[in-house]
């Protein structure tokens, strides 16, 4: 090729090949956490993870997920520490071997959010009593529709209420999103909603939406913290994931979980198991 | 209810405020595409001309090809890219999930069909024109390729500022590659995602003005090109 | 003006080309040699621009063969001759990288290219034309430009095929010019033209093709003066045979 601007491109291949070099990691003392969206949204992560990077000198990077997906990407082997909420799935990981160990950390709570003026009557102490009346009266609900923890939990409460939302008619409306973008479709058309308080208290475009339903026994939150198995995955960084793990569950750590509060309110409640 | 007002004004906030997050996140979009852009420019460019100026078996189904990828969602370019990155995936040895560098080749598989199609056509029209005075020059079709692509420059810049655009607008493939990272692979069009989610619009549309901007800049550069392609006769 | 062997003859033998099904050019035997401008003359679709193209090697013949016969002939007579279109292709760049890219296509080495590019440009007046984009410049600088561009590479010979079909009278002058500056440096100069008066103005000689034969070459003078076939003759009167 005997002719101009060859060296042209051999200078955008040899930039092309330096861009790509250069994003290798600076340093490689951090984590990989998959956990759920309302973590994430609820503000903790941006509470917590700085406490322990301080004390350790360990990153931890958030891929906040649903439930469901972030379990799968831990048994995909591309997370070192699974965060999520829901009890059965998580011991199925350990059971299937993905995992290591589940550790309880935390609780929140779910609450029923709907309009001020509560259309359905649903207002109360009891889920069951109120999913009931929200069906009675046909009001819009807008469900997650995500396979999360959130919804998971959502589908449990309208079991309890004896009923079957996929026979439901129009009124419940399947988002199939994170919980923050459900609270905004919620918002807009005044549609009653499951969520997580935490999410709730950091949620900002709540337009005439507040908590209808809250206390009731179930609806209770249990959050687990679980290693993924480097048996399983060899590359898992288990030592730091461990650390991770120790932390969360340690004097400390339970203790920066209940030092987090949004508007004064307190948000997570730390329940490990004593330390042995 | 939010303001178009206070959105606005949260947008100056950010760009005049010196938020470092914010910054950071800005500048990380911006390396990722702009990286994206380059890789896509070095392999897409040539192969466009080869396409263009090659008479081979099944050149036409390559250019169906090329052209309906072109339309690919970006959904599904993340899917694949991480599903060949992850560490159950035939690249996860590299450990290149969650990374930026996860995000550069999802972004470079979402450029790279628009540059190999429209440098296809551009240049197969200029070769059209071009190809008995180059032949006379004794000049190879292969040997024809750095004259057509730099005759051609101003629509092939046009082409890679298109490939651009989508990039930097596109969140599915990031979000699904990247992971949306605090700090590490937050984009700004995850950040938006994110602070939608929140319920906080001010902030996410602030984001969003930030991004119109480099969009802006972008066209208007396209736009320049344009122009200057004219001055040369066209 | 240079010391390294002639290319020349080319001898054309039963040259034949096909395309679309149909025969284009049929049967010809030529041999181009010594330094005469050469005009091939006929009717439109006679086949003279495609002859110029077997010629010049753009494309290869169905039948016959094309032999550069000269001790100067081999590896290196591809770059020893060059070809003006009837639409002068000019790239997307100044009128003077149009000629240092023809330099650099031919295997010039950068420092001689802009050096070289200048003086062709001097040569022939075009200087001023330097810095502007060579496709925004007239049909008749660019004409001209194509010349130089093609006077540039130091052929041996030179195709024109119909050079100033379409330029006004000023610039049809310009180029014939530079044609006999062509002869005057020892350039072959083969070209094709439908304009009757320029062909009497510049052919030594006249090959005249008809339905893709050629039917006459020679002197120019007799072809003018007392054609031999019936359809030059034709031709000459400004009759068309169908």
């Amino acid at each position: 090729m005997p002719i101009l601007k060859r060296r042209t491109l051999g200078a955008l291949l040899v930039a092309a090949g330096a861009a790509l070099a250069v994003p290798a990691q600076a340093a490689d003392r951090f984590i990989t956490v998959a956990s759920t969206t309302s973590t994430e949204q609820s503000g903790l992560f941006d509470h917590l993870l700085p406490l322990f990077t301080q004390r350790t000198g360990i990153a931890v990077r958030v891929v906040a997920q649903g439930t469901g997906q972030a379990l799968e990407t831990a048994r995909r082997g591309d997370a070192d520490v699974v965060f999520v909420h829901d009890a059965a799935a998580e011991r199925k990981f350990v059971d299937d071997g993905f995992g290591v160990k589940r550790h309880a950390v935390m609780y929140n709570d779910f609450v029923l959010i709907g309009p001020k003026t509560d259309p359905a009557g649903a207002a109360g102490k009891d889920i069951a009593a109120a999913l009931r009346k929200v069906a009675e009266a046909k009001a819009p609900f807008a469900s997650r529709g995500d396979d999360s923890g959130t919804h998971r939990a959502e589908l449990r409460f309208w079991k309890d209420a004896g009923l079957d939302p996929k026979t439901a008619g129009d009124w419940y409306k399947e988002t199939g999103s994170g919980m923050g973008p459900t609270l905004n479709t919620a918002s807009a058309m005044d549609a009653y909603v499951l969520a997580d308080r935490g999410t709730w208290l950091n949620f900002r475009n709540r337009g005439d939406l507040a908590v209808l339903v809250e206390g009731d026994k179930r609806l209770f939150n249990q959050y687990g913290v679980i290693l993924v198995n480097p048996a399983r995955h060899p590359h898992v960084k288990a030592d730091m994931g461990r650390t991770f793990i120790d932390w969360l569950v340690s004097k400390d750590g339970q203790a920066a979980i209940a030092s987090y509060t949004i508007g004064g309110e307190r948000v997570f409640f730390p329940n490990a198991a004593p330390a042995s | 209810m939010m303001e178009p007002g206070s959105a606005f004004s949260a947008a100056l906030d950010l760009v005049f405020g010196g938020d470092a997050d914010f910054w950071g996140i800005v500048l990380l979009s911006l390396r990722v595409t702009l990286t994206a852009l380059l890789i896509a420019a070095a392999i897409g460019l040539p192969l466009g001309a080869l396409l263009a100026i090659g008479r081979f078996r099944g050149r036409d189904a390559v250019i169906v090809l090329t052209n309906a990828l072109m339309g690919l969602p970006p959904v599904v370019a993340g899917l694949l890219v991480y599903l060949t990155l992850s560490r159950s995936g035939p690249l996860g040895f590299l450990g290149l999930l969650f990374t930026p560098s996860a995000m550069i080749v999802a972004q470079t598989v979402l450029i790279l069909p628009i540059v190999i199609a429209l440098t296809r056509q551009v240049v197969e029209g200029l070769w059209e024109e071009y190809a008995e005075h180059l032949r006379s020059l004794g000049l190879t079709p292969l040997g024809a390729i750095p004259t057509l692509l730099w005759d051609a420059r101003f629509a092939l810049l046009t082409a890679l500022l298109a490939g651009f655009g989508r990039a930097s607008a596109e969140v599915g493939a990031v979000l699904i590659v990247g992971g949306n990272i605090a700090g590490a692979t937050r984009t700004m069009t995850t950040a938006i995602t994110l602070e939608t989610g929140k319920g906080n619009l001010e902030l996410a549309l602030g984001l969003g003005i930030v991004l119109m901007a480099v969009t802006l800049t972008v066209n208007a550069l396209a736009f320049g090109a344009t122009r200057a392609s004219r001055r040369w006769g066209g | 003006m240079r010391a390294t062997p002639s290319i020349l003859p080319l001898r054309l033998t039963g040259v034949g080309y096909d395309a679309g099904g149909g025969t284009l050019i049929d049967g010809v035997d030529l041999t181009l040699a010594g330094t005469g401008r050469l005009v091939i003359l006929g009717f439109n679709g006679a086949g003279k621009s495609l002859l110029l193209r077997l010629c010049h090697g753009l494309i290869p013949p169905t039948r016959g063969r094309l032999e550069w016969q000269g001790p100067g002939a081999g590896a290196g007579a591809r770059h020893r001759h060059a070809m003006v279109f009837q639409r002068p292709v000019m790239l997307r760049r100044t009128a003077l990288a149009n000629l240092v890219h023809a330099l650099a296509a031919y295997g010039v080495p950068g420092a001689a290219r802009r050096e070289r590019a200048w003086a062709a440009l001097e040569r022939f007046g075009l200087t001023p034309l330097a810095d502007r984009p060579a496709r925004v410049l007239s049909g008749g600088e660019q004409q001209r430009l194509a010349l130089a561009r093609a006077w540039l590479l130091e052929p041996e010979v030179i195709f024109l095929d119909e050079p100033t079909s379409n330029l006004d009278p000023a610039a049809t002058k310009a180029v014939e010019e530079m044609m006999r500056s062509f002869t005057a440096d020892g350039i072959k100069v083969v070209m094709t033209t439908h304009d009757l008066g320029q062909a009497r103005r510049l052919a030594d000689e006249v090959a005249f093709l008809h339905r893709g034969r050629l039917l006459e070459h020679g002197p120019a003078e007799p072809f003018f003066t007392a054609p031999r076939s019936a359809e030059a003759a034709a031709y000459l009167r400004g009759e068309l045979v169908v």
